[in-house]
């Protein structure tokens, strides 16, 4: 419900709506969105980075979030990992989101022993959040070369163009895939899928369930994971990637979330497919991500040797909920926006191209809000309209209803009928653009043994994500690592796992003089007594 | 500036801020989560609840992310039930009545008391959709139950045993795997690409330098 003051406000947008909905704004050139970039995005905040000092990326750049979680001693530092490991596995997944499951589902129908373990339940995980839609160029006006321009240009020409060729060229068989497995794309009577634009896309690629798309994938992955007889070891995290004494990976060091205890899992290959890092709410930015993306993966992998590529590239997605509280920095789709509704100011003005690249439209909010002073104010900070009652008008009533029906509960619980009444919007932090290194057969770079795949991985989408790719990314590149783990098991050989590794690291944190004062990887963020 | 109110987690009274989801509220008065906490979105239903606001005879359910404290709220949460999960072969099965009678026969003993349904946080219409289940029409079983987040607060209410959520998920899937139409310009596309036909186009691009690629980029046409 909005306050008296809001709803006055919100008659701005309304009394230009008309007007607006006929309005096409042009699309900003490359010169105009560089230079909105390196004044407004938060990864261009020089005060808010830090330079690595230690292992592969010594020099680089990170987050200072992350920055503290690599440069801080190991959760399992001087405990006991020497005992006979209480899991034993051909494949071990880490990570239960939609690459890990996807991984799990290939390693298993491999024929390979696979066991998955998880931080919460199997499926508590971003990829059950997505909401908006996977991409493939899959229709006749379109095709996987186009699919490669619109990520390489939206990544700002910095992906690993083999990967970015692997996710463009396998797109249309992930959608067949998930569409055997039984998912539920949205679909016109005769079978053509009922496709929309995401933010830079040239062609209507976007694949829906209706916007409830990520959570129809997941349950689906999830209920095939079962019925393959996958060993699920739920609210089980793992601290560390466990080394043989040649350097290749022979397990991990799990902890019970609900009893601390510490134990060994011991595999012949280690899947890393623990997802993105929302929860560090990087510069205090509110984040759409699920309670459990806190970079695990990039911390344990680091330790073991692994280089991050674009670790200093985060995704802010623009339409964060700014109001009402309960909902703070909950996501508004995209396809929100794909539907056809505008972003408009607080004179009811429109400021960007809707469809815009996402950080160059949050750029545009951010200017908006903070230097323009053309934001809403609220007692819990500012933002802009989305104006989502052009939805019904443009596409006729009830399209709110059957499109978007998750975006309509939402705030219905909050008393706000989004087709009456536009909602307020500011950017939430949304996805880690870059990640683990790794080679498009999805092992990671110097590490026998060892892959990754999904959110935890970098150089697939350059310096900024497309919607919809990356859904795409987790099954195209979780079962390349299903598959490549379990044909790489048959024939793996390690030695006895180890944490020698880690104790070299914290040797070399002790020489450089560096105390942090915490333990990572962080699992989980702490908000008691946050109001 | 928000005011207060008076909640009861697991009957121990706190006095937390009144616009705060219970999830907050719980986190607000020192409640470190590690169960029933998931998405934090209305996605997951890992935070499941149940309440009753003191005097009230009705018992209420919700998502504590999704649902802001009232005064007087005695809450619990239900973050674990204990559903009935079927495994099967999606590859081997058809989609006639018998698949639920075989897999899940305990829907054949609901009693229609429709408490299922009063329980559901998505609003879902569940016994309904069980009814269809029952007469083996999964498209429309799939359909009444899109919305839902496998929370199982249905179940723990259900006299049945009925696992409701399990029992919508396989329809979904038999939906999606079977029901549905096939999808024309995906075959052809999948074996467009598995022929090659885009291999060739592909490796030019990867030649080319960085400045035909920001003129490919900047000078696509993009579909209306
Ligand atoms: C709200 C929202 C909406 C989105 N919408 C879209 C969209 O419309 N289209 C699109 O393409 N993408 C979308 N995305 C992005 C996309 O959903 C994710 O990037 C993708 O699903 C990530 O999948 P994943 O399997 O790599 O990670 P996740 O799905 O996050 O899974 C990671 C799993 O690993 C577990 N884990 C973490 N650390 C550990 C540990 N130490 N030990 C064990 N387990 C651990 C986590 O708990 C989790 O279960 C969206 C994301 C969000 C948050
Ligand atoms: S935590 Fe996922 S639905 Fe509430």
């Amino acid at each position: 419900m909005y306050t008296e003051e809001l709803t006055i406000k919100a008659a701005a947008a309304a009394a230009k709506r008309e007007e607006n909905i006929k309005k096409s704004v042009p699309r900003m050139t490359a010169e105009e969105k560089n230079e909105l970039l390196a004044a407004y995005h938060p990864d261009h905040n020089k005060d808010q980075s830090k330079t690595v000092l230690i292992g592969k990326n010594k020099g680089d750049k990170v987050p200072s979030e992350l920055w503290t979680l690599l440069h801080s001693k190991s959760r399992i530092s001087g405990a006991d990992i020497g005992a006979e490991p209480e899991i034993s596995a051909e494949v071990l997944v880490i990570g239960g989101g939609g690459a890990g499951a996807a991984a799990a589902i290939e390693a298993a129908r491999a024929g390979a022993k696979t066991v998955l373990v998880t931080k919460l339940r199997l499926g508590d995980a971003n990829t059950m959040m997505a909401e908006g839609g996977i991409q493939a160029a899959d229709k006749d006006n379109d095709s996987p070369v186009r699919h490669f321009i619109d990520a390489y240009g939206g990544g700002h020409y910095a992906a690993k163009k083999e990967l970015l060729k692997k996710l463009v060229c396998e797109a249309p068989e992930a959608i067949m895939w998930l569409s055997k497995l039984g998912v539920e794309f949205d679909k016109t009577s005769d079978g053509e899928m009922i496709t929309t634009h995401g933010g830079g896309t040239s062609r209507k690629r976007m694949h829906a369930c209706k916007d409830y798309s990520g959570a129809e994938i997941m349950r689906t992955l999830r209920d095939e994971v079962l019925n393959l007889g996958v060993t699920v070891t739920d609210f089980t995290a793992a601290a560390e990637i466990l080394l043989d004494g040649d350097g290749k990976a022979a397990g991990a060091a799990l902890v019970n979330m609900e009893t601390g205890k510490i134990f060994t899992a011991e595999a012949k290959t280690v899947i890393i497919a623990t997802g993105g890092i929302g929860r560090l709410h990087c510069q205090g930015f509110p984040t759409s991500n699920h309670y459990g993306a806190t970079a695990d993966g990039l911390v344990m992998a680091y330790r073991a040797g692994a280089k991050l590529i674009y670790a200093d590239t985060l995704q802010y997605h623009p339409t964060g909920a700014a109001y009402p509280g309960q909902i703070y920095g909950a996501l508004v789709t995209e396809k929100v926006r794909s539907l056809g509704a505008k972003l408009v100011n607080a004179d009811g003005e429109i400021f960007v191209h809707p469809l815009e690249t996402r950080d160059t439209v949050s750029a545009a909010i951010i200017r908006e809000c903070k230097e323009r002073g053309k934001g809403v104010d609220t007692d819990l900070g500012c933002g802009v309209w989305l104006d989502t009652p052009m939805i019904d008008m443009i596409n006729g009533e009830g399209t709110t209803e059957k499109r978007i029906p998750a975006m309509l509960r939402m705030y219905e619980r909050c008393g706000i009928d989004i087709r009456k009444e536009p909602v307020l919007v500011y950017p939430t932090l949304h996805y880690q653009n870059g990640g683990i290194d790794i080679s498009p057969d999805c092992s990671v770079t110097g590490i026998e043994n060892l892959y990754a795949a999904g959110e935890v991985t970098g150089g697939i989408h350059g310096r900024n994500r497309l919607m919809g790719n990356s859904l795409l990314d987790v099954i195209v590149f979780g079962r390349t690592a299903g598959i490549s783990a379990a044909e790489k098991s048959k024939t793996a050989k390690h030695g006895k796992p180890s944490s020698d590794h880690i104790c070299r690291y914290e040797k070399e944190l002790e020489k450089a003089g560096i105390d942090t004062g915490a333990v990572s990887p962080a699992f989980l963020p702490d908000y008691t007594g946050r109001k | 500036m928000s005011k207060t109110v008076n909640v009861y987690f697991f009957g121990k009274k706190y006095e937390v801020p009144d616009d705060l989801t219970i999830m907050a509220a719980m986190e607000y008065a020192g409640y470190r989560l590690v169960r029933g906490c998931g998405c934090r979105g209305g996605f997951c239903g890992a935070c499941a609840t149940v309440y009753r606001i003191k005097g009230d005879k009705g018992i209420k359910t919700c998502l504590a992310c999704q649902t802001k404290v009232e005064n007087d709220m005695y809450i619990a949460s239900l973050p674990f039930f204990p559903l009935d999960k079927q495994v099967y072969d999606i590859e081997k099965l058809g989609t006639d009545e018998k698949v639920m009678m075989r897999l899940y026969p305990e829907i054949y003993a609901c009693i229609g008391c429709n408490a299922c349904t009063k329980s559901c946080p998505q609003n879902l219409n569940v016994m309904q959709y069980i009814a269809y289940a029952q007469r083996g029409d999964y498209a429309k079983c799939a359909e009444l139950s899109f919305d839902c987040v496998m929370c199982g607060i249905c179940s723990s209410r259900c006299p049945a045993g009925i696992s409701h959520p399990q029992v919508a998920e396989l329809a979904r899937r038999l939906n999606g795997r079977y029901l549905m139409p096939e999808c024309g310009h995906l075959k052809r596309t999948v074996a467009r690409v598995q022929n090659g036909e885009y291999e060739k186009e592909l490796e030019e691009l990867l030649c080319k330098s960085e400045e035909e690629l920001t003129n490919l980029y900047n000078n696509r046409d993009i579909e209306e």
